[in-house]
């Protein structure tokens, strides 16, 4: 963040117009990149979400799945607060999916 | 000469309208200007320009097609720029050469050029489909050229996924059209904004020049009269890069040295 976005932060005005760019840049060419489209990232969003509350309770709403991108890596970032454990043990889960 | 040391270069960007024609033109007389044998062929068959910027669009009597079908040979179908011989263009041929040209007649008419020329600059068509894929086909190495703007960046950056899975390399870039002002005030991305997201080795920075659309009124690249204008002197610089020279990149930041850039400057500074 520039002294510029500080300021304009401080006067409740928008960020400048390049800040915006590149930030709208970053995400839609993470996207490019990845050749994935909005509707197939909810989905694995969802369904590692799915995977992964098996093991730990997550706060759903909290939880974040999106591609970042820098030098021309891509990579799938997962921000997943946990609120506790679950009880039930990991290898039940496993068996249960399997079915 | 051997081809193997000839370098054949593409200039692509993806989206239309961001220089690429004018680069190439520009460059080619350059490179000539500094000694090089430097052949310029348009592969953009469709909506050719590049005779336009040259001034050689009355010269044109054979061209590519003509090569490849051998009603001439190559010598006739290439036109000699009157001021600076060390240049030829091999012009485009027809749009209907759309139908059947595939990359591997690319191949051929840019293999004949490598006997004769020491650089082959290939004016790429706008898009990423076939004719892009024909003009790549015979490039080694590859400058994309954008502008500081949403979406030019973004069809670069299409533009170098595909040339970096061909294994073209190096690719360079050359930005255009750049706006130190606005930069300056960040109301369009900087320099390093732009190559950090398309992590590319700046070959070379355009300021924005009015003078650019005078030449090409007249079909005089501006590389050819020594002309001290800005873009002339980026695109000497980039001809001379490409050579092997170490020539350093203008600072738009210290193009303006009074209060209010300085101040630009300052408002610049990245906090965290």
């Amino acid at each position: 963040m520039s002294l510029r976005d500080v300021i304009n932060k401080l006067l409740g005005r928008q960020p400048s117009s390049a800040t915006t760019a590149r930030e709208r840049l970053q995400l839609v060419l993470a996207h490019d990149r990845s050749d994935l489209n909005p509707e197939l990232l909810e989905q694995m969003r969802m369904e590692i979400l799915e995977v992964v509350s098996r093991y730990v309770e997550i706060d759903l709403d909290e939880g974040d799945v999106t591609l970042e991108t820098e030098d021309r890596v891509t990579a799938l970032v997962a921000n997943l607060p946990i609120k506790g454990l679950r009880l039930k043990k990991p290898e039940t889960a496993r068996v249960s999916t399997a079915s | 000469m051997s081809s193997t040391q000839t370098r054949y270069i593409l200039i692509c960007s993806g989206k239309g309208g961001v220089g690429k024609t004018t680069l190439t033109a520009n460059l080619g007389i350059a490179l000539a200007r500094q000694g090089e044998r430097t052949a310029v062929i348009d592969a953009d068959f469709g909506l050719r320009n590049l005779d336009l910027l040259l001034g050689l669009e009355n010269r044109i009597i054979y061209n590519a097609q003509d090569v490849l079908a051998e009603t001439c040979r190559l010598e006739q179908a290439l036109v000699r720029h009157k001021q600076e011989p060390n240049l030829a263009l091999l012009p485009a041929g027809s749009s209907r050469m759309l139908e059947w040209f595939t990359p591997d007649d690319m191949v051929k008419i840019v293999g004949l050029l490598g006997d004769r020329f020491n650089y082959v600059l290939i004016d790429c068509p706008a898009g990423i489909e076939s004719g892009f894929r024909n003009a790549m086909a015979a490039a080694r190495e590859a400058i994309v050229v954008t502008t500081p703007e949403v979406s030019a960046v973004r069809d670069a950056d299409r533009v170098i996924g595909l040339l970096q899975s061909e294994g073209i390399k190096p690719v360079q870039l050359v930005l255009n059209r750049v706006r130190p002002k606005m930069i300056a005030s960040q109301e369009m991305l900087g320099i390093d904004d732009v190559t950090d997201i398309l992590a590319l080795p700046l070959l070379g920075l355009v300021l924005e020049d009015e003078q650019v659309i005078v030449s090409t009124n007249r079909g005089e690249p501006l590389t050819l009269n020594g002309s001290g204008s800005p873009a002339a002197k980026a695109y000497n610089n980039v001809a001379r890069r490409l050579r092997g020279e170490d020539v350093p990149l203008i600072d738009p930041a210290r193009e303006g040295s009074g209060l209010r850039a300085k101040l630009g400057r300052l408002m610049q500074t990245k906090i965290f």
